[in-house]
């Protein structure tokens, strides 16, 4: 009950600000008899209603997972998040090890299998990524080994 | 006959060493990915994507590949289901039903044999159905203005939203958030920005396969870590596999039917291959009554699923082909990669690149004949890829996923895009809201507002232009009721709950 009626809340305001900020865009003096905010508009009307029909008849809540798995959870999600950002500046090796070991840790809670896997998906798939498919990854920071 | 020397040039294509060497690549990761429970054949293909375009390989090598990829990821899905009772992916929910007892009772091997027929039956029969059907369907096609692919767009969104899902609203929410996103970006009428809070990475717009990755692979990451590899449980022994003659000869009637019924569910925009086994698999009950024994591991209870699945498989590719709307999550995936290959489908796509959709039709015959030489003889090696345990397997699903989009873009931004984007797709389903809406929305929400505003520029704006030919009327009929209907029926058509022991 209680989250699909905060999540219809969410859709709703969401959808709220969608309309608004369509409202904004400017129209050229090229202009269509629709134009580019009609359809925006419309969608989050639509987005708005169906919204409000879940406040209104929201169904029971599913299972939300307790509060130690949702730290793994927002964990892996940080992990993911400083990957993105690592990815370019410290090459592909590094960052992969440790991300991968992090989540395989998330996943099986054991300590050795998560750094072997970590070091173990790191070199295979630079070695399938890089020699077997040749795409261009950058193993190493620039400027290290030489 | 047209359709003959139209098949001889796709063989001529498809026969090429090299795209015959794609094809068995392609369906031999194929199975591998529809066995691995976790990964099936949207995310599978989804994963796939951003790496195949990155190697530069040319549209029909691309698409040759990733069909493979489909259809055997399809073959593969019953895998996990018979043994495990895990459904390797959604449409292998029904094989579970059957497949399952069967296993337990030390028929593990006759179950994959069986199954690996009816999905071969099920799949030639549909690209058989394929290559007669979209010829004709693309003439019709070509009467189609505006106002009829505007009325098209929203059968696929309310047929999908109707059938697919248990709440109307929160499938409406699900199609809303996916147009809304193909909002964003550059106006190509008007040339302006629209949307983009003024943020310059988001001036070319959110791309599709982004959300798609994201969508698809990234929360089933986060979806493992709340379980803890909790679902990687040991199912049944596989003991010494011999093919039962006698099995198959006593379901020929039924995978036909399946068949059938699977490929007519598959053609239906937005229905798509869950609903191919699932209509099939309750027919067949329903034929077989009370003696039947379905549910209790009996060989036609594992081969109406499988066939039906596999059928409509082949029959969501005829509207994906001819007008460009995907009939389930997985070709929405797949038209995400015909957009990548800059392949426009439609009516069009069979007068301008006939080598293309022939070529496309004759390798999945070949890659159906593949399969089944694969699937039977090598089953024991696909039952060995589903002991790769979650802390292995999802790491790597993540890392691919990675590497696929940062080696499109080069841009963090992408990259940071894809986990929000999978944050999204974990909250969507924990509420079960449907996320294929999602990607639809994405992908067709330029083509819808376009329709829309050329049918105004056309009818000077007037809005009963929309209603104005037979076709469009019966779409939007068809639309309402695909939407409203299932309210109804929803009762009688209640999904049977897997098999608990």
């Amino acid at each position: 009950m209680a989250s699909d009626r905060l999540f219809g809340l969410v859709v709703l305001m969401t959808a709220l600000a969608f309309i608004a900020s369509a409202t904004q865009i400017q129209t050229s003096f090229l202009s269509d008899p629709v134009g580019p905010k009609a359809f925006p508009m419309l969608i989050g009307g639509v987005a708005a209603i169906s919204a409000l029909v879940m406040i209104i008849k929201p169904d029971p809540s599913p299972q939300w997972p307790v509060l130690k798995t949702f730290g793994s959870l927002l964990i892996a999600l940080l992990v993911l998040v400083a990957y993105a950002y690592a990815l370019k500046p410290f090459g592909f090796l590094f960052p992969t090890a440790v991300t991968a070991a992090i989540l395989s840790y998330q996943i099986s809670s054991r300590v050795v299998p998560s750094m072997l896997t970590g070091v173990g998906l790191s070199i295979g798939l630079f070695i399938l990524f890089k020699y077997a498919l040749k795409l261009g990854l950058v193993p190493f920071p620039q400027g290290f080994l030489s | 006959m047209d359709i003959m020397s139209n098949l001889a040039l796709g063989f001529s294509i498809a026969l090429s060493p090299y795209t015959l060497f794609l094809a068995v690549i392609g369906c031999f990761l194929g199975t591998m990915i529809g066995a691995l429970p976790g990964l099936g054949p949207s995310n599978g293909v989804a994963i796939l994507i951003p790496i195949t375009f990155t190697l530069g390989l040319d549209a029909t090598s691309a698409l040759v590949l990733m069909t493979s990829v489909y259809y055997g990821a399809m073959y593969g899905g019953r895998i996990s289901s018979i043994l495990l009772n895990i459904p390797g992916d959604e449409p292998a929910l029904m094989t579970t039903l059957d497949g399952y007892p069967m296993a337990k009772q030390g028929r593990a091997g006759d179950a994959l044999v069986l199954s690996g027929v009816a999905s071969f039956v099920g799949a030639f029969l549909a690209t058989v159905g394929l290559l007669l059907l979209a010829p004709l369907l693309a003439r019709v096609a070509y009467l189609f203005g505006p106002a009829e692919y505007f009325a098209l767009y929203l059968l696929a969104f309310c047929t999908l939203g109707g059938v697919a899902s248990n709440n109307q609203a929160k499938a409406a929410i699900a199609s809303c958030i996916g147009l809304g996103i193909a909002m964003i970006g550059v106006d190509d009428n008007s040339g302006m920005p629209r949307l983009t809070g003024g943020n310059m990475h988001l001036a070319d717009g959110i791309d599709f396969l982004v959300a798609i990755v994201g969508l698809f692979a990234i929360a089933e990451v986060f979806f493992f870590i709340e379980g803890h590899g909790r679902n990687s449980s040991i199912g049944v022994k596989l003991e010494k596999v011999v093919v039962p003659w006698r099995d198959i000869w006593l379901v020929k009637w039924t995978m036909l039917r399946a068949s059938l019924v699977g490929f007519v569910a598959g053609i239906l925009p937005g229905a798509g291959a869950s609903l191919g086994s699932f209509l099939a698999y309750m027919s067949e009950k329903s034929i077989a009554g009370k003696e039947g024994g379905f549910g209790t591991g009996v060989a036609k209870g594992v081969a109406a699923p499988e066939s039906g699945n596999n059928a409509a498989a082949g029959g969501a590719l005829v509207p994906m082909l001819t007008l460009g709307v995907p009939g389930s999550g997985t070709t929405a995936v797949l038209l995400a990669l015909l957009m990548t290959l800059n392949i426009t489908p439609g009516p069009t796509l069979f007068t301008d690149r006939p080598e293309v959709v022939w070529g496309l039709i004759a390798s999945l015959l070949i890659a159906n004949v593949v399969l089944l030489l694969m699937n039977v003889p090598l089953v024991s090696f696909f039952v060995r890829i589903l002991m790769v345990p979650a802390w292995i397997l999802l790491p790597g699903v993540t890392m691919i996923s990675f590497v696929g989009i940062y080696s499109l873009s080069g841009s963090y931004f992408d990259l940071l895009l894809m986990v929000a984007f999978g944050v999204l797709g974990y909250v969507l389903r924990k509420l079960d809201v449907p996320t294929v809406p999602v990607i639809l929305g994405i992908l067709l929400g330029g083509h819808m507002e376009d329709a829309l505003r050329r049918a105004m520029v056309l009818s000077d704006g007037d809005f009963m232009y929309l209603f104005s030919s037979p076709i469009a009327i019966g779409f939007w009929i068809a639309a309402i009721l695909g939407f409203v209907a299932p309210m109804f029926l929803r009762n009688v058509l209640a999904k049977p709950q897997r098999v608990t022991d």
